[in-house]
């Protein structure tokens, strides 16, 4: 294969990046030359891949994550790892041990997160498209802070191969790009079966974004509309409603009574989860070696104390808890039974309407060190979450803007109808340009 | 039947690896034994960030063999979940194994009780799992200075069989566990020559008592050290009026005694939760495929109705696979059929001569013992120039140098059966008969010992090669010639 190379020594006043490759290395394919971002949680042979955790510093993975083989072979110029919230926890990238990404629009605002330096190189123009990971809202998040289109696929279309861990029964790999058409490129490169990832579906992703949607059905959700929900953003949301009623599609409105335990869900369940993939960074493989001269018990615990920010400290108690015996059936089993709950109202709304929008975040990009608490912070992931327990496809697409910041319309299909969601952001996008 | 109280109770917790050519979540060989540390090792069996385990095949078809063969039901929908605790050889921080959806349920292995005559021993569950790295602790494992990991075991797949507290004491124990490895072998799942290829955890109480587990039991032979030396600590104990704690123990191999583990290691929450990697394991209607070779116990019978062994030979014989294989090599190499003496040879003086000198059946050969048989069947040799012959060429094995055929050590030693006529031995017996006159007179006043003793002093004269039998009748036949 033909090697060829990109310099790529960009300013990056917002800290989109925490590694970058000068020059970028790429080949030929269909991405031949276009210079891609990649999030940190994603391992890249030879390029250090930290999860913008100091207990990773320094670490360089032997191996490459599937998608970043499948990008490599695609031709993409992979040209550096991007900041994000420490091990993705996180909805602005504030949590990252190296400083957090500026948001492009707005540099005294957030970027939103986790992958919050994926949008902000995409936002800011540095490269065409990124990829982030999605675990709660991870990818549209930073996508509508940002004013950039980013899909979160359905469970299983793209491997998790070397995606490193935060909640694997949530998260997925996903595509970030100025527009509707790029986001399907990507998305065209890394979809498929990966025997690596036994939750891997055989469903590659072959699609051209199709702008008709004539006779389409859209759910909108009361609760997507309702309380906790800026009023400016609801208003954006519900013009950009009406313009796809202008294209042709037809709104249903519809309710998801389980979303008022959908956010304790996702938070059991992450916590959870991440407790138990974040215990093996102990200081005996990575991060600063432990004091060998005390019991390993206790070297684990000054080198994790010492490794993980506040953020991740607190999921993994969270999580710990969350599984100890005798409250496991109270939150964990609880958790997933709510999960089964969501899932359900989902295909009962689905047998009526083909997708279902709303606003993909409920405010517009916060300032800076606005989010102090925890738990205002959770909230946030209120409108985003839904999808990742249910595991269903969902984009954010750019669609207007309040306070000068701009605002995303985030719609939802059915399992496995990425293409479906992809078309309506085209749709969406085509009518407004 | 209600056991008594005082009664021993005993239940097993058998790790064995599964004999699989890669490891159970990668593709990495399992053949690392003569390897050095570290070289068998990839990105999944390592635990490196991002990486995930992918199943093999093989090692659940392996499992539902046992399963089978076990009698065990194989659950609908099997799962893997996470088993959290922190140890420096665990890569990932977490197990994968099987906990609340174990793949079988249920099942017996039957064994050769205490009071004779089979018994069932029920089982509780088998589950598969993955083994964890080594540590090599560099000097004292207490203070050693430092420890050194070994990722090269990561990730080997194991099946734990659960027993139900059937055996009665550690002999049962023993048996279980060799029925077990027997069984497992004929399934061709197992290799028990693998060093740390069983392991066991050993559930010990005396009825009315509580229970103590006895961890880190590694050798056949151990199983029942361990659990004798438990038997008399409790049994001590409840004698003195003293009160057996419900604990963990560890069993220390070279001082075949147990330890009270640390109350650290007994407070394990292991925060068990669904494996989200994996999906849940829906192989029940692998069972259709799965065809069983013949097991021990059927084995045994067939012994037993073809070649006419005991019982008791036959559970021998039948009680290691090598064996049985090597038995039924030599029977066949026979066609006189030299079955029942060929058995006893084996079970009895070939296994005896082995176990003295600590060797492997792999270094005899079929065709040696076959030569054997024959010359005793033909009653070329005594039974006591048999074993002569054995030893012989086992040490000539055993010490690596060139070896010879029973006919050639029958030449060379001139072990050939003396003439068993009487013309040809009547000069000897005159001789003892002059030479023992107060054994000749007991002997005559009916006292057997002194015949035998008199027997004893004529096969020494012929260097063993006379036949007991005939010296006895010609004793016989003399002595009271000579009262006539
Ligand atoms: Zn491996």
């Amino acid at each position: 294969m033909a090697r060829h190379t990109i310099p790529f020594e960009p300013d990056d006043p917002c800290h989109s990046f925490l590694t970058t490759c000068t020059p970028a290395e790429y080949g030929d394919g269909p991405l031949a030359g276009v210079a891609v971002a990649v999030k940190d949680n994603i391992s890249t042979k030879g390029i250090e891949t930290t999860c913008a955790s100091k207990i990773l510093k320094g670490y360089i993975p032997p191996y490459d994550a599937h998608v970043v083989g499948l990008l490599r072979s695609a031709g993409a110029a992979i040209v550096g790892k991007t900041n994000m919230d420490e091990f993705g926890m996180g909805t602005t990238t504030e949590n990252s041990a190296f400083g957090p990404t500026l948001n492009p629009c707005d540099p005294s605002r957030v970027p939103g997160g986790s992958s919050g330096g994926s949008a902000a190189a995409v936002a800011a123009g540095m490269v065409r498209m990124a990829l982030g990971s999605d675990t709660g809202g991870s990818i549209r998040c930073p996508a509508a802070f940002c004013g950039i289109v980013g899909l979160k696929p359905s469970y299983g279309r793209v491997s998790r191969y070397g995606l490193i861990a935060y909640s694997n029964s949530l998260e997925q790999i996903g595509p970030l790009g100025k527009t509707v058409q790029d986001i399907s490129t990507l998305m065209g490169v890394i979809a498929g079966y990966d025997r690596h990832d036994s939750t891997s579906q055989d469903r590659p992703y072959r699609h051209t974004p199709a702008a008709d949607i004539k006779g389409l059905k859209i759910g909108i959700p009361e609760e997507y509309f309702g309380r906790g929900v800026d009023p400016h953003v609801a208003d954006v949301v519900r013009k950009a409603i009406a313009r796809l009623e202008e294209c042709g599609a037809t709104t249903v409105p519809c309710s998801i009574p389980s979303m008022e335990y959908a956010l304790a869900a996702y938070y059991v369940t992450c916590t959870s989860e991440a407790s138990s993939n974040l215990a093996r960074f102990d200081g005996v493989r990575y991060g600063p070696p432990p004091d060998t001269r005390k019991p390993w018990h206790d070297a684990f615990q000054e080198v994790r104390r010492a490794g993980f920010g506040a953020e991740v400290r607190r999921r993994i108690l969270l999580g710990t808890f969350a599984l100890s015996s005798g409250y496991y059936g109270k939150y964990y089993a609880k958790a997933q039974v709510a999960r089964e709950n969501v899932r359900e109202d989902f295909n009962r709304i689905f047998h009526d309407v083909d997708v279902i929008a709303g606003p993909t975040m409920p405010t517009i990009a916060f300032k800076l060190k606005e989010k102090t608490d925890p738990l205002s912070m959770y909230l946030a992931d209120i409108l985003t979450v839904p999808a990742n327990l249910a595991g269903i496809p969902s984009i954010s697409v750019p669609c207007g803007s309040s306070e000068g910041m701009p605002v995303g319309l985030q719609i939802m299909g059915r399992m496995f109808e990425d293409e479906r969601v992809v078309d309506v952001a085209y749709a969406y996008e085509q009518a407004v340009n | 039947m209600a056991d008594a109280e005082g009664q021993v109770i005993v239940g097993l917790e058998v790790h064995c690896q599964l004999d699989t050519k890669s490891k159970l979540f990668c593709g990495c060989s399992t053949d690392y034994r003569s390897d050095g540390p570290n070289t068998h090792v990839c990105p999944i069996c390592l635990g490196l960030p991002g990486a995930m385990p992918a199943l093999n095949r093989m090692a659940i078809e392996f499992a539902m063999k046992v399963a089978k063969a076990l009698n065990c039901e194989i659950i609908n929908e099997a799962e893997f979940s996470r088993k959290n605790y922190f140890y420096p050889d665990l890569d990932k921080a977490y197990q994968i194994t099987q906990y609340d959806k174990p793949l079988a349920l249920g099942g017996y292995l039957e064994i050769e009780g205490d009071g004779g005559g089979e018994k069932k021993v029920r089982l509780t569950r088998i589950h598969v799992e993955e083994d964890p790295g080594r540590l090599l602790h560099m000097g004292n494992a207490e203070r050693g200075k430092y420890s050194l990991v070994d990722y090269n075991r990561a990730g080997i797949p194991l099946i734990e069989i659960v027993s139900e507290p059937d055996m009665r004491s550690p002999k049962e124990a023993r048996k279980f566990l060799n029925k077990l490895r027997a069984t497992l072998e004929y399934l061709s799942v197992f290799d028990s020559e693998k060093e740390g290829s069983l392991r066991v955890d050993a559930n010990i109480s005396i009825k009315g008592s509580e229970r103590v587990e006895v961890k880190n039991i590694t050798s056949y032979k151990g199983v029942e050290k361990a659990l004798t030396f438990e038997v008399t600590r409790q049994k001590n104990l409840i004698r003195r009026g003293q009160k057996i704690d419900r604990e963990t123990r560890h069993y220390l191999e070279a001082r075949g005694i147990t330890q009270s583990a640390r109350s650290k290691e007994q407070e394990h929450d292991y925060r068990y939760f669904p494996e989200p990697d994996l999906r849940p394991l829906r192989v029940k209607s692998w069972l259709d495929n799965i065809v069983l070779p013949e097991l021990p116990d059927a084995r045994r019978e067939r012994f037993i109705a073809q070649y006419g062994c005991s019982p008791s030979h036959a559970r021998t014989l039948t009680g290691e696979l090598k064996l049985a294989n090597f038995f039924e090599q030599v029977v066949r190499g026979d066609p006189s059929g030299l079955s029942p003496l060929a058995a006893t040879w084996i079970a009895d003086t070939l296994i005896g001569e082995l176990n003295y000198r600590d060797m492997s059946l792999d270094l005899v050969d079929p065709a040696a013992m076959i030569g054997l048989v024959q010359l005793l069947k033909s009653g070329t040799i005594t039974d006591k120039s048999g074993v002569e012959i054995l030893r012989v060429i086992l040490d000539q094995r055993h010490k690596g140098e060139a070896t010879e055929t029973p006919d050639a050590i029958v030449k060379r030693l001139d072990l050939g059966k003396a003439p068993s006529d009487d013309t040809a031995l009547l000069p000897v017996i005159n001789e003892v008969i002059a030479e023992n006159p107060k054994a000749v007179e007991d002997y005559r006043h009916g006292i057997d010992a002194s015949g035998n003793f008199l027997v004893g002093q004529a096969m020494k004269k012929t260097r063993g090669k006379s036949d007991p039998k005939v010296l006895y009748q010609l004793f016989s036949k003399v002595v009271r010639t000579k009262e006539v």
